[in-house]
């Protein structure tokens, strides 16, 4: 059992997760700030993961972790194989001059 | 309540490195203080009694994947001045859309609990004489048999993935052509010439280009003499 009760933890997530989102705006144009502020926002969520799991003495929370944790990896690894790339062809990183494709 | 002040320390931390991943001025320090961030969540997790994620979450994130972060932006030759060019500009939406998300979400917190009937849905209820890591083990590798083998092919996939992505065939890197390499016969390469005795290799053509200068005789003198001396 934990020595603080559920709601520390969801706030503690909760917070964590404004700061991502606030970085993703924050840091506009530094796209490999963007990728860690998105690392925040899935650790928050992993955060509210294990707590629940802790709180309902329920395992299944942890092994969704496992695989988030998982998920969140593969996507810096790909996400940081696109920004390395990306520098190679165009000799910058600004996300605003990302309209190779016109979307 | 030992483990509550522990709780609030590390809580503390973890939010205010958080505060200095999105805002520092050098991309650098940002994941630094990621590594401190995830360091302070593995704590966290511990306090919550899940200890194999604790100790994933230390060898994943700060073993791999900020390591990944330090060496891409070490190798991208960026000017990240230029980058936090619109940083005052985007603070006052960024501020706004923080807090309305965060009012949401205590809003949430407050008309919210868990239903009475919860702890009969539990699919995998924790035992208590038994840890953390051997529970785990057991559901992962039974229950969750496929998620587990799942996540790994996921990790394959990304792993092609930024291979494929990266990897170039440079020109100028000088690779080993083994088809080239056995094809190859001593006629294409080698050949055999009849010297005549006393000719200079001159008077053949088959010399060499020219060697360098000789050393100057003044210098060749001095060293002989340094020589000699010893």
């Amino acid at each position: 059992m934990m020595a603080v009760s559920l709601y520390h933890y969801l706030f503690v997530s909760a917070l964590l997760l404004v700061l991502g989102i606030f970085g993703i705006f924050l840091n506009r144009k530094n796209v490999i700030v963007i990728l860690m502020s998105i690392e925040l926002i899935l650790l928050a969520a992993n955060l509210n993961f294990v707590a629940f799991s802790a709180v309902l003495g329920d395992l299944v929370g942890q092994v969704f972790v496992m695989f988030t944790l998982t998920v969140a990896a593969a996507e810096a690894a790909i996400g940081l194989a696109i920004v390395v790339i990306y520098f190679r062809n165009r000799g910058s990183i600004q996300v605003e001059d990302v309209n190779l494709m016109k979307g | 309540m030992i483990a509550a002040v522990a709780f609030y320390v590390f809580a503390l931390i973890l939010l205010a490195s958080a505060v200095m991943v999105v805002s520092a001025r050098n991309p650098v320090h940002s994941v630094l203080f990621l590594i401190l961030a995830f360091f302070n969540a593995a704590a966290l997790f511990l306090l919550a009694g899940a200890e194999f994620l604790a100790m994933i979450l230390v060898i994943v994130y700060v073993g791999a994947v900020a390591v990944l972060f330090l060496f891409v932006v070490m190798m991208l030759d960026v000017n990240f001045a230029e980058l936090r060019s619109g940083f005052q500009r985007y603070t006052p939406i960024g501020l706004a859309i923080g807090f309305v998300l965060a009012a949401e979400l205590f809003i949430v917190f407050g008309g919210w609990k868990i239903a009475p009937d919860e702890m009969s849905l539990r699919f995998a209820p924790t035992a208590a004489n038994v840890n953390n890591t051997a529970q785990l083990g057991k559901l992962i590798y039974t229950d969750y048999i496929f998620l587990f083998q799942t996540a790994g092919l996921v990790l394959l996939v990304a792993m092609i993935g930024a291979i494929v992505l990266t990897l170039r065939d440079r020109q100028t890197s000088r690779h080993q052509n083994i088809a080239r390499q056995i094809a190859r016969i001593p006629a294409d390469t080698l050949e055999m010439v009849s010297v005549r005795s006393g000719a200079g290799m001159t008077e053949i053509g088959i010399r060499r280009p020219k060697v360098e200068a000789a050393v100057p005789e003044v210098e060749h003198a001095t060293t002989d003499h340094d020589h000699g001396a010893h």
